[in-house]
C-alpha cells in the first residue's frame, strides 16, 4: 500500500509490520499533514519508523512521533525508531518525556436551577455593587470629617492641584460645550417658535433649559468622561504597583490621601464649572437669537431677568455636588477594584465612565421628580 | 581577548561587528566585537549601566544601534526588510525578565500566540503543541489554564521561556532568567535551560547577574565593561583575567562562593561540540 499523499512521508505494509518512512526537512509547517498521515497508521501491528532520510525534525514533528507511540502503547504495539541523527533522537527523548498527560477537568452544565442561581448571584453583585459605592461615600463622609478635627492631617497641596485638575483645566472644554450648546437651543427653538409668532418665548426656552436642566448635566457628563476616568486610572495604576499596600504599611491611609482631596475637589469645582457653562450656555442662545431672530442683547437681558423664575437656576446648581459625589465616589472605588493585570485597569476605567454617567442621569430624572412633586 | 582554537571553526550563529549604541549624548557601546557560536550557552556579565539588556535587545532588532553590524543567522538585523525580518523572527526566540506574557490570555493561548503565524497549523494540533512546550519547560498541566497573573514569578519565566520556545528557535535570549527565584528555583531553571539547550541544540545568549548560573550552565562568558566586550572565555579564564571589575568580579566572596558549590557537587557541562 503505498500513499503518495504528502511528498515527505510513505507508508509501506510489510508481513507482519508497518514501515513508515519520513524524509526532508520537517518542522511545524508540515505538522499538520504529518500528523493526519500517522493518525491513519493502523495499531494493529508494530510499526518501524524510519528517519534515515530526516535533515531536520523540530519539537512539532516529534510530537506526532510521540502521540504515534503512544497510541501503539496503548493498543500493546511497539514503535521502533530507526536511522534518527543524535540531535534527533535526543529531541525524540525529551518530547516523549516531557508529553503533557491531559487532565481534562469538565466544566459542568449548567441546568435550571444553575441558571437561576447565576441570576440571583448578579443581582446580589449589583446589590452590593451599590452598597460598596455608599460605602464609600460614608468613608469619605468620615474621612472628612476627620480631617475637620485634625486640621493638620489635610492634604492642602492635594486639594488644591486636585481642582486645578478636574476644574481649571476642564474650563475650556466645558465652556465650548455649553456655549454651543446654546446655539443649537437658540436654532432649533427659534425654528419651531417662528410658526406660532412667538420667537420672543425662545428666550425662556433657552433660560429654563441651560439653567435648570442641560447646563449642569451636560457638564457632569463630561466631566464623569474626563475625570471619573482619571481617578480610576491614578488609583488602579497605584493598587497595580502595590502602592496602596506600602501606603498602609507606612502608617498612611489611602481614603484620607487620596479620596478626600480627589472628591472633594469636584464637590467645589463641578459648580462652579455649572455655573461656567450656564453662563457660556446663555451667551450662545443670545448671540444666536440675535443674529437669526434679531432680539438684540437688552431686550435678551430684559426677557431673561424677567420672565425667569431663579428657582430654576437653584435647582439647577443644587444638583451639582451630588453629581460631584456620585463622580467621585465611582471613580475611587472603580481604582480600588483595579488588579494587578494591566486589562483590569483598563476594564475598570471603562466601567467607571459608565457607571459615572450613568448614575448622574438617574440622579438627575430622579431629582425632577421630586421637584415636580414639590411643584417647583 | 582570550578564545580557545577549538571554537574558532564552529558555526557561528551572532555576529556583532563595531557596535555603537548611544541614548543622548550618553554612549552605551563602542565599537563591540561579539561573536556567538553555534549550541553554546553564553552569559553576558557586567556592572549595572554596562547594557547588558540594551546588547540583547539590540541583537534581538528590538533597538537600533547608531553604528555597527549586527548579523543573526545570515540576516542583517538592522537593514533587513520586514518580512526578512519575520520570517527571521522565527529562528530566535526572547524570553523577558518578568516573561512579558500578555495578561489578558492564559499561559496556553499565550504560547500559542507565536505558532498562529503558521498558515496551515490545526488550532487542535496548536493546542497540544503549546501543551507540550509548557510540559517541556516543567509546568504542570493544569497552568495552561491559567492566566498570567494567577502565576507565581518563577512560573511567568517558564511560560514566558515556553513562548520564545514555541517555534523551535534555533537561538534563545534570556534577559535575566533566574533574577528574583529563590536559590532552588534558580538552580532548576538553570538546569532547565541546560536541558533544552542541550535536547534541543539551542544556542542561549543569556544575561545574568547570577554567578550560580554562570558556574552551572555557561559554556562562555563574556564581560561587558568599557563599554564593549572586555574578554571572553570559560569560568575558568576568567579567574586569571587581570582587570580589576573582571578580578573583584570573579573573586569576590559571592564568586567563591559559587565556585566552591560548583566544585563541591560538579555539573556535567559539554565543553566542546
Amino acid at each position: 500500500m503505498e500513499n503518495a499523499a504528502a511528498p515527505f512521508i510513505t507508508t509501506t505494509q510489510h508481513d507482519d509490520h508497518l514501515v513508515v518512512a519520513m524524509s526532508g526537512e520537517l518542522t511545524v509547517r508540515d505538522v499538520t499533514a504529518i500528523n493526519a498521515e500517522l493518525a491513519q497508521v493502523t495499531l494493529d501491528h508494530p510499526v518501524r519508523l524510519d528517519l534515515s532520510g530526516v535533515s531536520r525534525l523540530d519539537t512539532a514533528i516529534a510530537w506526532a512521533i510521540a502521540s504515534l507511540r503512544k497510541r501503539l502503547e496503548d493498543a500493546g504495539q511497539t514503535l521502533d525508531i530507526s536511522g534518527a541523527a543524535t540531535g534527533t533522537e535526543s529531541l525524540l527523548r525529551s518530547v516523549t518525556e516531557a508529553m503533557p498527560e491531559p487532565t481534562e477537568i469538565e466544566t459542568p452544565k449548567l441546568s435550571i436551577t444553575d441558571r437561576v442561581a447565576n441570576i440571583g448571584k448578579d443581582v446580589f453583585g449589583a446589590i452590593k455593587f451599590v452598597l460598596a459605592l455608599i460605602g464609600y461615600f460614608g468613608l469619605f463622609l468620615a474621612k472628612l470629617l476627620r480631617s475637620i478635627r485634625y486640621p493638620k492631617e489635610f492634604r492642602l497641596t492635594a486639594l488644591v492641584h486636585h481642582c486645578e485638575e478636574v476644574g481649571l483645566k476642564a474650563v475650556p472644554i466645558v465652556a465650548l460645550m455649553s456655549f454651543l450648546i446654546g446655539v443649537v437651543l437658540a436654532f432649533q427653538g427659534s425654528t419651531q417658535l417662528k410658526q406660532f409668532g412667538a420667537e420672543v418665548f425662545v428666550v425662556d426656552l433657552i433660560a429654563i433649559s441651560i439653567l435648570r436642566e442641560l447646563g449642569i448635566l451636560l457638564t457632569s457628563i463630561i466631566v464623569a468622561g474626563r475625570t471619573a476616568s482619571a481617578f480610576t486610572a491614578a488609583i488602579g495604576s497605584m493598587k497595580m504597583r502595590e502602592e496602596i499596600d506600602a501606603m498602609q504599611s507606612l502608617g498612611l491611609d489611602p481614603g484620607s490621601i487620596l479620596f478626600v482631596p480627589r472628591i472633594l475637589a469636584l464637590v467645589i469645582m463641578l459648580p462652579i464649572l455649572g455655573l461656567v457653562a450656564n453662563v457660556m450656555g446663555l451667551l450662545g442662545g443670545g448671540l444666536m437669537a440675535w443674529a437669526d431672530l434679531g432680539i438684540s442683547p437688552a431686550m435678551f437681558l430684559t426677557r431673561l431677568v424677567n420672565g425667569t423664575y431663579i428657582s430654576h437656576l437653584v435647582i439647577g446648581m443644587i444638583k451639582a455636588p451630588v453629581f460631584a459625589l456620585i463622580i467621585g465616589v465611582v471613580g475611587c472605588h472603580a481604582g480600588m477594584q483595579v488588579k494587578s493585570n494591566a486589562e483590569s485597569l483598563g476594564r475598570m476605567t471603562s466601567s467607571a465612565v459608565v457607571t459615572a454617567i450613568f448614575a448622574v442621569i438617574f440622579a438627575d430624572a430622579a431629582f425632577s421628580i421630586f421637584f415636580a412633586q414639590l411643584g417647583l | 581577548m582570550t578564545k580557545p582554537d577549538s571554537i574558532d571553526t564552529r558555526d557561528v550563529v551572532i555576529s556583532i561587528r563595531g557596535l555603537k549604541n548611544q541614548f543622548g549624548s550618553q554612549v552605551v557601546h563602542d565599537n563591540l566585537d561579539l561573536d556567538i557560536y553555534r549550541g553554546e550557552i553564553v552569559g553576558v556579565v557586567g556592572g549595572s549601566g554596562t547594557g547588558k539588556s540594551v546588547l540583547l535587545r539590540t541583537i534581538a532588532g528590538l533597538n537600533r544601534p547608531k553604528e555597527g553590524t549586527v548579523d543573526v543567522l545570515g540576516v542583517d538585523v538592522q537593514n533587513a526588510d520586514q518580512d526578512t525580518m519575520a520570517e527571521a523572527g522565527s529562528n530566535w526566540g526572547v524570553m523577558f525578565q518578568d516573561g512579558a506574557l500578555f495578561s489578558s490570555l492564559t499561559v496556553r493561548e499565550n504560547v500559542e500566540v507565536p505558532m498562529r503565524t503558521i498558515d496551515g497549523l490545526d488550532a487542535d494540533i496548536r493546542r497540544q503543541l503549546a501543551d507540550l512546550k509548557i510540559s517541556m519547560v516543567g509546568l504542570p498541566y493544569f497552568a495552561g489554564d491559567k492566566y498570567p497573573s494567577e502565576l507565581s514569578g518563577g512560573m511567568r519565566k517558564r511560560a514566558g521561556l515556553a513562548r520564545a520556545l514555541a517555534l523551535d528557535p534555533q537561538i534563545v535570549f534570556l534577559d535575566e532568567p533566574t533574577a528574583g527565584l529563590d536559590p532552588i528555583g534558580a538552580s532548576d531553571f538553570d538546569q532547565l535551560i541546560l536541558g533544552l539547550s542541550r535536547s534541543l541544540g539551542l544556542t542561549v545568549f543569556l544575561v545574568t547577574h547570577d554567578l550560580d548560573t554562570l558556574h552551572a550552565i555557561c559554556d562562555r562568558i563574556a564581560v561587558l565593561a568599557e563599554k564593549r566586550v572586555l574578554v571572553t572565555g570559560t569560568m575558568h579564564e576568567m579567574l586569571s583575567v587581570d582587570h580589576p571589575w573582571v578580578h573583584d568580579y570573579f573573586h569576590g566572596p559571592r564568586a567563591r562562593a559559587a565556585l566552591d558549590t560548583k566544585n563541591a557537587t560538579p555539573h556535567q557541562t559539554e565543553t566542546d561540540a
